[in-house]
């Protein structure tokens, strides 16, 4: 529990009094078990009023968790035989995005995804889930193999953005940002989109144009960081909190907006309580959402996934 | 080989010494700009350049298309003036000049922002649709305002250009982008976002009928515009010296920790690293868009 955050503690608390009660039982050999369920319930209800009640600033920590699954936690549970492919074969492999092709309930798909790193060496290697250019033409390279051999595309979307960096701009991230925007609105076969964690603005939308796009409850999309809103309007990156209330970046404002389709349930508490749990509600998404997809000719669904967007704002 | 090398650094040399003179005489220029402020004289008579700090009369540099007299410095233009300068006189028809900019998430503070962003730039939004004529030819066209918001996308910007970009595929007439933004307008938050993938989306349309696309960088172009269809044109051209990025770079030396190189995402290096086809000074633009244009609508007949 020591990844827990600020306004958890209250339920860190009652769990140890919980705890501490359970042991004095044992070791004294008293009945208090009414006492023990009276604080069972009262945990219980601690726990709904506090997940039930989340503002927009404690989903994007949760959504930031380093506990939090990552794109490939949820392969590795709701895909087989994932074979992962590497590079962008122009420059590098970018360890910030990850694809594959694998099978889903035996059809044949292409999986792509931001990567974060589970621990900080891994954080490194992956950049923290912020793509290079690379990244972007490697999802690219994936989607249009994946066309090529008439695959689906699914697509978990977990960044704090792109990358902002002297390399990232020699090599053209906005171009490669903007190609992906063009080439995903015209690919002839399904993509499913899932927000897994934090859509940051343009690094995520780079993956972000599909047929269905769906975020986790506790994900959070935006334009632009809490702390970079907050130093933009108020010149002060610490009122990171007071950004996130204004700026509509919750899965559910998302939905009310009709940015998304689909709020997929996660546990009491967040995803990485019962990761099992999360990966087969998504599945459970996708392989539905899929089959209508799989049904459409490529004209309606091109024509459809334009609508989509197209409705977008006026 | 050897002569060559040190001539080259006997250059480098003088170039140390006229830089300091440079900024000898930046300094003498600002204390006298300084003393113009101090002393009240009207800003709509005088405009210091940004460049060379040489203080000009207003009129001089509006008559020469907004560029410095003496150092070749591109002022950031108006989206009217842009067309005037580009397009044939009285060829304009606007389009969509109803669209009116709302507050689609109650942003506080926002309404208050729109309503200086009209006084200050005289427009109805960041953008300029419509069709007009260069030397006959015509064309869709759009111009961003940069005085309105930095230029700032949002729905209302998103919206016009893409019915300006479907326009064009439907009356099969070449597209030109003038682009001049500080990115997604934040204001509008993930709606902007998705304004992105709107235009992106509508140039693909565009793009199958095969027709072309010409793309002029201006000062600045960065964010979500530079991400999405200032990059996608068919043939990208930029002003000299015009910012052109994804992050901005106070944003990358904030990331990064350490000061940019000098010249770092500007046209000139951009055009370096292979991602705009030309730098062309303004004088010449409309020359070279009505060249590409004409080009383009030669029918391309070779014998098989």
């Amino acid at each position: 529990m020591n990844n827990a955050l600020e306004f958890e503690r209250p339920i860190i608390e009652l769990e140890d009094k919980i705890h501490e009660l359970e042991s004095f039982i044992r070791e004294n050999e008293v009945d208090l078990s009414h006492e023990i369920d009276i604080l069972k319930n009262k945990l219980d209800n601690i726990k709904k009023n506090i997940y039930n009640n989340l503002t927009p600033w404690q989903k994007v920590k949760i959504a930031r968790l380093l506990d939090r699954p990552t794109t490939l936690e949820y392969i590795e549970r709701i895909f087989t035989d994932f074979i992962e492919l590497h590079g962008d074969r122009l420059y590098r492999d970018d360890y910030a995005i990850i694809g594959g092709i694998g099978l889903l309930d035996g059809i044949p798909v292409t999986v792509i995804g931001h990567q974060k790193g589970r621990d900080t060496k891994e954080n490194i290697k992956r950049n923290f889930g912020m793509a290079h250019p690379e990244g972007y033409r490697k999802a690219l390279r994936l989607m249009e193999q994946a066309e090529k051999f008439e695959r689906p595309v699914i697509m978990f979307i977990d960044t704090p953005g792109a990358y902002c960096g002297i390399g990232a701009e020699e090599r053209g991230q906005g171009e490669a940002i903007a190609t992906n925007l063009l080439q995903m609105s015209k690919l002839k076969i399904p993509i499913i989109v899932v927000v897994i964690g934090e859509g940051g603005s343009g690094g995520a939308l780079a993956l972000g144009i599909g047929d269905r796009v769906c975020m986790l409850e506790h994900s959070v999309y935006s334009v632009i960081s809490p702390e970079g809103l907050s130093s933009i309007l108020w010149k002060d990156a610490s009122l990171a909190e007071k950004a996130a209330e204004i700026m509509k970046l919750t899965a559910q404002d998302l939905l009310e907006l009709n940015i998304i389709d689909k709020v997929i349930e996660e546990p009491l508490g967040g995803a990485h309580k019962d990761v099992d749990l999360v990966s087969s509600n998504i599945k459970n998404y996708i392989v539905k959402e899929l089959t209508e997809l799989l049904k459409l000719d490529s004209n309606t669904l091109l024509d459809m996934r334009y609508q989509r967007i197209r409705k977008i704002g006026v | 080989m050897i002569s060559e090398f040190l001539r080259k650094k006997k250059k480098y040399v003088t170039i140390n010494l006229n830089e300091k003179e440079d900024k000898k005489k930046t300094s003498m220029n600002i204390e006298f700009a300084n003393r113009i402020v101090e002393k009240d004289i009207d800003e709509k008579i005088w405009i210091k350049c940004s460049n060379c700090s040489e203080i000009l009369l207003s009129e001089d540099v509006e008559k020469n298309l907004y560029i410095c007299n003496k150092c070749d410095y591109h002022f950031r233009m108006g989206a009217r003036d842009r067309l005037s300068i580009v397009l044939d006189e009285n060829s304009f028809k606007e389009y969509d000049k109803e669209l009116k900019i709302t507050n689609p998430l109650d942003f506080p503070g926002y309404s208050e922002k729109i309503s200086k962003a009209l006084e200050k730039s005289g427009e109805d939004e960041a953008v300029i649709t419509g069709e007009g004529k260069i030397n006959g030819i015509q064309a869709v066209v759009c111009a961003m305002e940069p005085k309105f918001m930095m230029g700032s996308m949002g729905c209302v910007v998103g919206e016009k250009i893409s019915r300006a970009i479907e326009r064009a595929t439907r009356k099969r007439l070449p597209l030109i982008i003038f682009s001049a933004s500080g990115g997604a307008r934040m204001q509008e938050g993930i709606l902007s976002l998705m304004q992105m993938a709107k235009t992106s989306a509508a140039l693909s349309r565009f793009s199958e009928k095969r027709l072309p696309y010409v793309s002029v960088l201006t000062d600045p172009t960065t964010g979500g515009v530079t991400a999405s269809f200032a990059m996608l044109g068919d043939i990208i051209i930029s002003e000299p010296g015009a910012l052109i990025g994804f992050a901005g770079p106070r944003v990358i030396e904030q990331t990064i920790r350490q000061r940019l190189p000098e010249g770092f995402q500007r046209a000139e290096f951009l055009k370096e690293r292979g991602f705009v086809d030309k730098i062309v000074h303004r004088k010449n633009l409309r020359e070279i868009l009505f060249k590409i244009l004409y080009i383009h609508t030669l029918e391309g007949e070779v014998n098989e």
